[in-house]
């Protein structure tokens, strides 16, 4: 008897295992009954990494001189600063990238450079740091209405090397393709129905990334009217998305309805304006991926492609981590104005505004600054959809 | 005789009861094949004798084959490790043809194939075994509401597999057979057609499901609350008209000021549970054939709520937007 009572009150409790015990936090983002919020563990929120202090300061005299290309042979990125701050600039990338302290097999300056030629592109390394400069560049100048909800004196945020590589010459979460499918059932999980933890352990197709985050394929599924159009969408494309979302939700630490009304995931005029954030996010990952790292082909040895021989790649998690804002949405340019896409054209020009955009939108529309700019967080309440909320928030934007 | 209940069951043993004899083009039962003490506890402890027929055996054949060519599939697709096979078994499917093929070319048996020719057994199987549940209760003077009940149940399974995917012409749209599998499927369905939630025959189909567990859980309690009267013996309640059911009657009528009748209530459960099932394939039907989104159509027919804009415009709507 006593057999059949323990083993009644255990077996309970064996169901709840997939269960999290402990306090939560939670925080409303939407209006009452949508359940537009957000939910953490309280012992599990997410931790903010640090970001490391400069190598020296920098002094607005260490701008004066001798620009770096007049100094150095073969700069062809950051020629147009000074001797002195291009020294301070490569100081930091070894501390991001490649650091001297012994985590970093050949850290230091040679992991790039060879030191009888300091301006040869003979090691690999030097082509793709001179590529991921001109990327950290684009990203901070043309890819604004990513970091639009971080909004430091309208920059957003911006991204140094930091962002992503923490210390590590291949940042920590990168993917590559997966390798194709066997051509027949043994073996064949068509690319889902496996235990993975890039879709949160779900079914899903586990690479979502191969035929979203590059290239221009649509991402969008649900039906854009009440009754059938030419719009088509099959279940299993609808599951590839639903994929990408996994990884969007743990990459950045949020679940659906950070982004999302999920009474209708696709509609966006009752999404939260973070939803627009993560759109250009896409798109500054493609444009990452196709552009620069996929662009690099040869460059790339072998230890740097996945088992498809394709080079290793970025998505969300690459620069969040688990965090909605990556390292907590600091102001990364503060220190680093040569790596701002405008610099340091806008000492000469007045205008910051680059020629041509491959994002249309000026920085100042209601789509880019749905929200006040100092309300880089808004308070719950803030972002409730309430009317007169609303109209300030417009106001604000246009 | 005492009061009887599943604690206190009294099981007499001795001739097993053969039940009635069997008319002309009816072939011989099976068993009976004895008695179980612990099967007597949850009902009859005698087991069988069983009429399995042609019927039967064809139904069950089917459906072993079905379940083998599910169970062989998921097994190669783990490189037949039965360690695999069992740790990842409620990941693992037998997915239906990709979007590519649609609905007239036949796809390769790996891409699909095989869960055609799974999907036929398995509906052979479900088939037959409807025509035998038909067959017996007529056989046994009965009607035919068990079958009934049944086909409901089987509508909604031929419209998932078989009928919406013709009518949208590809075999994608269909269900794969896995666990987790056909859960994400019904996420994903939920999402490409803007929220079943918003579709009116869903709600409907929950509406009776949750009423089925209502009305199962009101007449349970209400017939084992009579049960000290002899409320659960049928042939009681209907030679001598005792307490019980009288009983029974007055306690919903002093509760709720109406009751159901002895008969009624039977009838009730019987369309709960037919209707879950029926409106609930006439709500996957309509999706994706008539109704692209829902949430938009509830909104349209003054269905759902509209909640106040948040300002958010879509970006790929905006001149020179990226792609």
């Amino acid at each position: 008897m006593r057999k059949i009572l323990s083993l009644a009150l255990v077996a309970p409790a064996l169901l709840l295992a997939g269960c999290e015990f402990g306090t939560k936090v939670t925080q409303q983002h939407g209006p009452n009954g949508t359940a537009i919020m957000q939910v953490n563990q309280k012992s599990n929120l997410p931790v903010i990494a640090p970001v490391p202090p400069p190598p020296y300061p920098l002094t607005p005299e260490m701008a004066q001189g001798d620009r770096a290309k007049d100094v150095y042979q073969n700069v062809q990125v950051l020629g147009d600063i000074s001797a002195e701050e291009f020294n301070y600039t490569m100081a930091a990338i070894t501390e991001w990238i490649a650091p001297a302290d012994g985590t970093v097999e050949n850290g230091g300056c040679n992991y790039c450079h060879n030191p009888e030629n300091m301006a040869s592109d003979e090691i690999y390394t030097k082509v793709v740091a001179r590529k991921m400069l001109q990327m950290t560049r684009n990203i901070n100048a043309q890819w604004t209405p990513h970091f639009s909800l971080s909004n430091y004196a309208g920059k957003g945020a911006g991204v140094t090397c930091w962002t992503c590589h923490r210390g590590k010459p291949v940042p920590m979460a990168n993917w590559s393709e997966s390798a194709p499918n066997p051509p027949t059932v043994l073996g064949n999980k068509f690319g889902q129905n496996t235990p993975a933890k890039s879709v949160a352990w779900a079914s899903l197709p586990n690479d979502p990334f191969t035929s979203l985050l590059q290239g221009k394929n649509e991402i969008r599924v649900g039906g854009p009217s009440a009754f059938p159009t030419k719009h088509v969408a099959s279940i299993q494309s609808t599951e590839k998305t639903y994929g990408l979302m996994m990884h969007m939700s743990q990459g950045l630490g949020v679940n659906c309805t950070y982004c999302h009304n999920s009474q209708n995931f696709a509609n966006w005029e009752h999404s939260r304006p973070q939803r627009v954030n993560a759109w250009y996010g896409i798109r500054m990952v493609r444009d990452v991926n196709d552009n620069y790292i996929t662009a690099l082909g040869n460059v790339w040895p072998a230890n740097r492609r996945g088992p498809a021989g394709d080079p290793y790649k970025v998505y969300c998690t690459t620069c969040h981590r688990g965090v909605n804002k990556p390292l907590g949405g600091q102001p990364m340019l503060k220190d680093y104005p040569m790596l701002r896409g405008d610099y340091p054209l806008a000492s000469a020009a007045p205008a910051p505004v680059p020629a041509s955009p491959p994002v249309a939108i000026p920085e100042t529309s209601p789509v880019a600054a749905p929200v006040p700019v100092a309300a880089a967080d808004p308070s719950p309440l803030e972002a409730l959809p309430a009317t007169a909320g609303n109209a300030a928030r417009k106001t604000v934007g246009g | 005789m005492a009061y009887q209940n599943i604690f206190t069951q009294v099981q007499l043993r001795g001739e097993p009861e053969m039940g009635v004899p069997l008319g002309a083009y009816n072939e011989e039962r099976l068993g009976p094949f004895g008695t179980s003490y612990w099967m007597g506890k949850l009902g009859g402890f005698q087991l069988g004798p069983i009429y399995l027929g042609k019927l039967g055996i064809a139904s069950l054949i089917c459906g072993f084959i079905a379940i083998e060519i599910m169970g062989f599939n998921m097994l190669a697709s783990v490189n037949w490790d039965p360690i695999q096979f069992v740790r990842q078994f409620f990941w693992l499917a037998l997915e239906p043809p990709p979007a590519k093929y649609g609905i007239t070319s036949i796809p390769p048996l790996a891409e699909g194939g095989w869960w055609l020719i799974a999907g036929f057994f398995l509906t052979a199987a479900i088939l037959l075994w409807w025509l035998r549940t038909y067959r017996r209760a007529t056989e046994l003077g009965m009607g035919t509401h068990v079958a009934w009940a049944f086909a409901s149940a089987i509508w909604l399974y031929l419209v998932l597999g078989f009928i919406r995917p013709l009518a949208m012409g590809s075999w994608a749209e269909a269900v794969p057979f896995g666990i987790f599998p056909h859960l994400d499927w019904t996420a994903a369905f939920s999402i490409r057609y803007g929220n079943l939630f918003y579709n009116p025959f869903h709600a409907l189909s929950i509406v009776f499901l949750y009423g089925s567990t209502l009305l199962f859980a009101m007449h349970g309690a209400t017939i084992l609350a009579v049960g000290r009267y002899g409320g659960e013996r049928e042939i009681e309640q209907i030679t001598d008209r005792g307490t019980a059911s009288e009983r029974a009657a007055l306690f919903w009528r002093w509760t709720m000021g109406f009751n159901a009748s002895m008969e009624s209530i039977h009838r009730w459960a019987w369309w709960f549970a037919v209707l879950t099932t029926l409106t609930g394939g006439i709500g996957i039907l309509l999706t994706g054939t008539v109704v692209d989104n829902w949430f938009l159509w509830a909104v349209e027919h003054h269905f759902a709520t509209v909640y106040p804009s948040t300002g958010v415009v879509d970006p790929a709507t905006l001149p020179g937007a990226p792609q």
